[in-house]
């Protein structure tokens, strides 16, 4: 057997260069007479690795990164994939430090493998979670996930246990299995990660909600802006079906579950999942009343279990391992583990898997590294463009839903996005407030308007301008949008400008008051 | 005219054939539009809103309310730059600058040639090797302005 060589081939590494350094690979072992077979895995998610290229031998993986399509005839010089001494190795990849010292249930299998092969898949502990589920009754299902703890995902952090007891429990012919993959939040790349690097765990996950809550019918809901993600699901979706994990007769148990892939049209409020069924029903996307609940009435009005990726990841876990394996990690009511995205101005970005309670501190710079750019970090905005701008006092929060609800922030998805001492506060603070111009979808007046009138104080105060009347009046307006909003988009946007305005009031021309 | 819109009217019709039964078959068709002509033209507004037993009211205001459809053709090349949060950390907002100097168009135009066509984007999700940029269906990593002039030598080279 040839010696196998894997390059990923995820949106990151792809963005690095990766088909190039795989045509190198290929090019340069044919020219040398080497007998080597290139494997294109998903990523493991150390992103500044990347392109992490691993040899596998007897030995194991070594592993070699960032290698660009330069550096191949010299890694080739140095031995590869013999033994290689070069500067760009980096031992044996199970040992990286940075990915040894996480702890990882949902993103295990992520890296390992050509993300399409079923066989890989099912080697790897794959399809166990949708096999006892196969063998348990609805209830008993959807006891294990209320027992592990699982709270959603996406960022607002309701327990997924509850809301598929809600679907379960409402009678209905027609039930629908949504997945929320319209991954907007700027620093947050978890959910793409996992469909392109271990996309049947998605599959897995959505069939177990099926036959938990007895749905027939799934839909993924994929932003536009995903089109590597659009390309493995679409291939993983079909061999799925032909492998007998998908379709009229799930693995010979009698249950039916079809899914299909929408593709969303750039509209970042349709990671609210009510204006993600309207635009899955062919509408634009605007936000609905709650109640009713889309668990009660979701998808045309039918009972709908619409969580994110995550959260039907996680799910697989909790039946292949119990609900107690999965409960155990974690703190407080923040049960399992939280995926991180280290993003923004940071030397060692990328996803970091570890059970909830680290801090904050601890992940920009243990894992992270500070920096990219060297300078010293000055502001962290945790969970996305609504989440709070945190100063350095604020670094040592612990990573769980309540102690971030206790300052003021969310952790949301869990994106990390670090800014260094170049940044101006306020005019992040303006951008929160565009953005939420922009994104609107502008059912309700708080959000459609005030975004607008919020882009305009802000820059009257940073002109100096009526500055006290205008500071009082962009905190009533936060407050009319807090408490008159629909929904989190126009109920959050004030927190990254209160918390620029509160922690960073420097960067508001504040001298000259 | 009288044989483009025939051929309008062909496709809108293979297009929504296609669809029609399908869970809410607007967006498919749209995105469906888009892809075979590279934008959604305003006659097609009527003809999409008959086949689907909708009014030209629902079909416009799903068209324009979602970013990615166009209501006139793109240049040759679409270039998205991101402008979110970790790619502003990472120095988006003078890469905008500079895109915007070179190219000598802003966010929703079009050069004077043809060729290219800059729109913003909000996320590409590869916020841990900012800032980036999309350029078609390629997405680039740690895209400083030297290496966006890199890429659009590339693209110069391709005589498109």
């Amino acid at each position: 057997m040839s010696i196998r060589v894997f390059v990923p081939r995820d949106t990151t590494a792809l963005a690095l260069q990766a088909d190039a350094v795989a045509q190198a690979i290929t090019a340069e072992a044919s020219r040398r007479s080497i007998d080597l077979t290139v494997v294109r895995n998903g990523s493991r998610g150390a992103f500044w690795l990347e392109p992490l290229v691993e040899i596998e031998d007897e030995s194991g993986r070594r592993a070699f990164g960032p290698v660009s399509p330069a550096d191949v005839p010299r890694l080739f010089n140095n031995g590869f994939p013999g033994d290689c001494q070069d500067i760009l190795a980096l031992g044996p990849a199970d040992e990286l430090p940075w990915l040894k010292r996480q702890q990882r249930l949902t993103f295990a299998r992520a890296g390992l493998a050509d993300p399409l092969s079923i066989e890989s898949y099912r080697s790897l502990g794959g399809f166990a979670g949708l096999e006892n589920a196969l063998a348990l009754s609805p209830q008993a299902i959807v006891a294990a996930v209320k027992e592990s703890g699982l709270r959603g995902r996406g960022g607002a952090a309701f327990p997924t246990g509850i809301k598929w007891q809600t679907v379960l429990d409402t009678p209905s012919t027609q039930k629908y299995i949504v997945c929320n993959a319209d991954e907007g939040d700027s620093g947050t790349f978890a959910d793409r990660l996992l469909m392109e690097a271990d996309p049947y765990q998605l599959i897995e996950g959505m069939t177990i909600a099926a036959v938990a809550v007895g749905a027939s019918e799934g839909f993924i809901y994929l932003r536009s802006e995903y089109p590597e993600a659009k390309k493995i699901l679409l291939a993983a979706i079909s061999r799925a079906e032909k492998a007998g994990w998908l379709g009229g007769d799930i693995q010979g148990s009698g249950k039916k579950f079809h899914v299909e892939l929408r593709i969303g049209a750039g509209a970042y409020i349709c990671g609210e999942e009510t204006s993600l069924l309207d635009s899955l029903e062919g509408k634009r996307g605007l936000v609905r009343f709650k109640p009713p609940l889309p668990a009660i009435k979701g998808l045309l009005g039918q009972p709908t279990v619409i969580n994110n990726v995550l959260s039907f990841a996680a799910a697989t876990t909790v039946l292949a391992k119990g609900a107690a394996y999965y409960r155990d990690f974690g703190t407080g009511r923040s049960r399992g583990t939280l995926t991180v995205q280290l993003a923004g101005n940071i030397r060692r970005g990328g996803l970091v898997e570890l059970p909830f309670g680290r801090t904050l501190r601890e992940l920009v710079e243990d894992f992270g590294g500070g920096t990219a750019t060297g300078r010293p970090m000055r502001a962290i905005q945790v969970g996305g463009p609504l989440g709070t701008y945190l100063p350095a006092a604020q670094w040592d929060v612990a990573l769980d839903y309540e102690a971030f609800a206790g300052i003021s922030g969310m952790l949301g998805h869990g994106g990390i996005v670090v800014f260094d001492d170049s940044v101006d506060l306020a005019q992040q603070a303006r951008f929160a407030m565009e953005f939420c111009a922009i994104e609107s979808c502008g059912k309700c007046t708080p959000c459609r308007v005030g975004s607008v009138r919020g882009v305009e104080v802000i820059d009257r105060i940073i002109a100096n301008e009526h500055r006290a009347e205008n500071l009082t009046l962009l905190q009533e307006l936060c407050d009319t949008m807090v408490d008159g909003s629909l929904c989190a988009m126009g109920g959050l946007t004030p927190y990254p400008v209160r918390s620029a305005l509160q922690h960073f009031a420097e960067d508001f021309n504040i001298r000259d008051t | 005219m009288q044989s483009s819109a025939f051929s309008l009217a062909e496709t809108i019709g293979a297009v929504v054939q296609e669809h029609i039964g399908r869970v809410g078959p607007l967006m498919l068709v749209l995105h469906a539009v888009q892809e075979r002509l590279g934008y959604v033209p305003s006659a097609a507004i009527p003809m999409i809103a008959s086949a689907l037993s909708l009014s030209r009211a629902e079909v416009h205001g799903v068209m324009h309310f979602y970013h990615d459809f166009r209501a006139e053709p793109a240049g040759n090349h679409i270039i998205q730059l991101c402008r979110a949060e970790a790619c502003q950390a990472m120095g988006a907002r003078a890469l905008e600058a500079h895109v915007r100097g070179k190219l000598g168009i802003t966010f929703g135009e079009t050069t004077p040639d043809g060729r290219f066509t800059l729109d913003p984007v909000y996320c590409l999700g590869n916020c841990a090797c900012a800032p980036t940029v999309r350029i078609d269906d390629d997405i680039h990593a740690r895209v400083t302005p030297q290496r966006f002039d890199e890429l659009l030598a590339d693209l110069q080279g391709d005589g498109r």
